[in-house]
């Protein structure tokens, strides 16, 4: 259709003629939903297209070229040494702790956030509700390092943490604690459990919210007939709470999970000088220069994510984010 | 047990909801305590005395204050092409089905779900290949991409609950398109995408994993604050500058919530 609308018939004209180039560009966009639907698109799908999707193809490129190890050059040819490098024993020490942090991280999240969600999408109401997801939210969107930052002083060995186990005379526990193998170390500061708390703490908003939202949905009703039915809280829970529960966990499961893996910063600055996945990319790519090697190690969370996104969907996670 | 419509909830429940949210806030109380501390070596607790000096100290740092307009103005830049990126993509998902719709929607979304980290290598990976040098604008591409799925979100959500209706009453009182999205649909998400610009804000201020990765040797505040937080220099400055990000990220997102929270409120919201 190549009429403009001045020059098009007046059907019913009940309306002016639009006028100029305004008009006749509104009356083509209405005539032809199809082209303003294209315009609105394309630029936001160029930009995560060129810039974003562009980027992982680079990167995904990139983990197949391998380093020169006599200059330091990257050697652009295809290969697949730089995957074989990724197989020796102390990377796959790293992969295995990340992982496995990430698991803990994400167990003891589900167990704290559950509480939370419980009681803001069940007895909350009014000004509570309110409350309650501003208390949520405000440490979600608080600065990152300012967080990490605070517990670098709860946890240091001067720290409040200590001065609170001492008047409870209770050091002796953190004492015992510390002394403990692959926990351990010279304060908490610098020992995995430091790590471990961080990470659940600066994580915790991610796994409470699709809890909470998955919880809205349960009706009230239905825990009442549960306990009028003679079930105990415990078997309320375990056999209707629990299940209905099940999607938000996995959709906050995502997150806690899929961040743990790829972060640096939390082990570099709270935690023993083991890597993560995150901190063996970082200086790979960094000090060493080795950028094929850092790429390849970051096909590790991605490969991992996927699976887990997988799972995730036939769970029916996604309906709960 | 008859339900009364306000059951009261079970006290164990009550107490671990109230020690999970006290862990979740007072972490964050204690910068505020020690941003006042007399003691400058170490983070002994409690403090030894509180002193309002640090504020000077940090005031008179020039670091600091170019690490700031840095971040301020890479936050700004990054926000406004996020609001124009982001409305843009739930203007065409929410108002239309088109074959692909669910594919747009995990484009947008992906920056965030991926670990900052994959984001950070890749967009490093890409300026090595295609051989850019960092510079502020490296900074913001990268920040803009992460901050769409934020304004994007806010913007599908007020959408969804504007009635389409009411855009073809627009038209079928004459307004033109360009009218219509003046008059109509712009007051209707107005508050949406002020708040999605807000968080989107606050996001790029506070962002620190994908920065390290496309600043170079440029300082952004979050980069500072890593830098005092691995190499510790001057740490009563650290806690002032820390508390400071608190309180300014803290204002955004508190806007950002009131704009929002009235939502379903709204007139004409209903179908």
């Amino acid at each position: 259709m190549t009429l403009t609308a001045a020059q098009a018939k007046p059907a019913p004209a009940l309306l002016p003629r639009a006028r100029g180039l305004r008009g006749a560009l509104s009356d083509l966009f209405w005539r032809r939903p199809k082209l303003l639907l294209l315009l609105m698109l394309l630029p936001p799908v160029l930009w995560l297209g060129i810039v974003y999707i562009g980027s992982l193809f680079a990167l995904l490129l990139q983990s197949f070229f391998s380093i020169d190890e006599f200059s330091g050059l990257v050697n652009r040819e295809f290969t697949l040494k730089t995957y074989g490098d990724l197989l020796q024993a102390a990377n796959l020490d790293i992969i295995l702790r990340t992982v496995t942090m990430a698991a803990l991280v994400t167990f003891a999240s589900a167990i704290v956030a559950f509480p939370i969600a419980y009681y803001a999408a069940r007895y909350a109401r009014g000004r509570w509700k309110a409350l309650f997801y501003l208390g949520i939210m405000l440490p979600l969107w608080s600065s990152y390092l300012v967080k990490i930052y605070a517990w670098k002083l709860i946890l240091a060995k001067e720290g409040i943490l200590t001065w609170l186990l001492a008047k409870l005379h209770l050091l002796w526990l953190l004492d015992a604690w510390l002394s403990l193998p692959i926990v351990g170390g010279n304060s908490l500061s610098v020992s995995s459990t430091g790590t471990f708390i961080v990470f659940v703490y600066v994580w915790l908003p991610f796994m409470i919210l699709p809890v909470q939202a998955a919880l809205e949905r349960v009706p009230g009703n239905l825990v009442e007939a549960s306990s009028d039915l003679g079930a105990s809280p415990g078997q309320t829970f375990r056999n209707v709470l629990f299940p209905l529960a099940l999607p938000g966990i996995v959709a906050g499961s995502i997150f806690t999970f899929s961040l743990t893996l790829g972060d640096y910063i939390i082990p570099q600055i709270i935690g023993t000088s083991r890597l993560f996945i995150g901190q063996a990319v970082y200086s790979q790519q960094g000090t060493a220069g080795n950028i094929p090697l850092a790429a390849a190690f970051t096909v590790v969370p991605i490969v991992i994510m996927g699976f887990y996104l997988w799972g995730a969907k036939r769970m029916g996670a996604f309906d709960a984010l | 047990m008859r339900s009364d419509g306000s059951p009261s909830a079970p006290l164990g429940l009550k107490i671990a909801a109230a020690c999970g949210l006290l862990f979740l806030h007072l972490p964050i109380f204690l910068i505020f305590i020690y941003a006042f501390t007399t003691e400058e070596r170490s983070f002994v607790w409690p403090p030894p005395g509180l002193t309002t000096q640090w504020f000077a100290v940090t005031w008179n740092r020039p670091d600091v204050w170019q690490s700031l307009s840095l971040s301020v103005r890479v936050a700004a830049i990054s926000t406004l092409v996020a609001l124009v990126l982001g409305t843009l993509c739930a203007a065409a998902v929410s108002r239309t089905r088109f074959f692909g719709r669910e594919t747009i929607s995990l484009l947008v979304i992906l920056p965030i779900a991926l670990p900052g980290i994959i984001t950070g290598i890749a967009l490093r990976s890409a300026f090595s290949l295609a051989e850019i040098p960092f510079s502020f604008w490296t900074i913001v591409l990268g920040h803009a991409t992460f901050c769409v799925v934020v304004v994007y979100n806010n913007a599908v959500a007020r959408f969804r609950r504007t009635s389409g209706s009411m855009i073809e009453a627009s038209m079928d009182l004459g307004a033109d398109g360009f009218q219509t999205f003046r008059h109509v649909v712009l007051p209707n998400i107005a508050t949406a995408l002020l708040a999605g610009g807000m968080l989107a804000f606050a996001l790029s201020f506070d962002e620190v994993i994908v920065t390290t990765f496309t600043a170079g040797q440029q300082q952004t505040l979050p980069i500072w604050m890593l830098e005092e937080l691995i190499r510790p220099r001057q740490r009563p400055v650290t806690n002032v500058v820390a508390m400071v990000v608190v309180l300014v990220t803290l204002l955004p997102i508190l806007v950002a919530y009131y704009l929002t929270r009235d939502g379903d409120q709204i007139a004409g919201s209903g179908k």
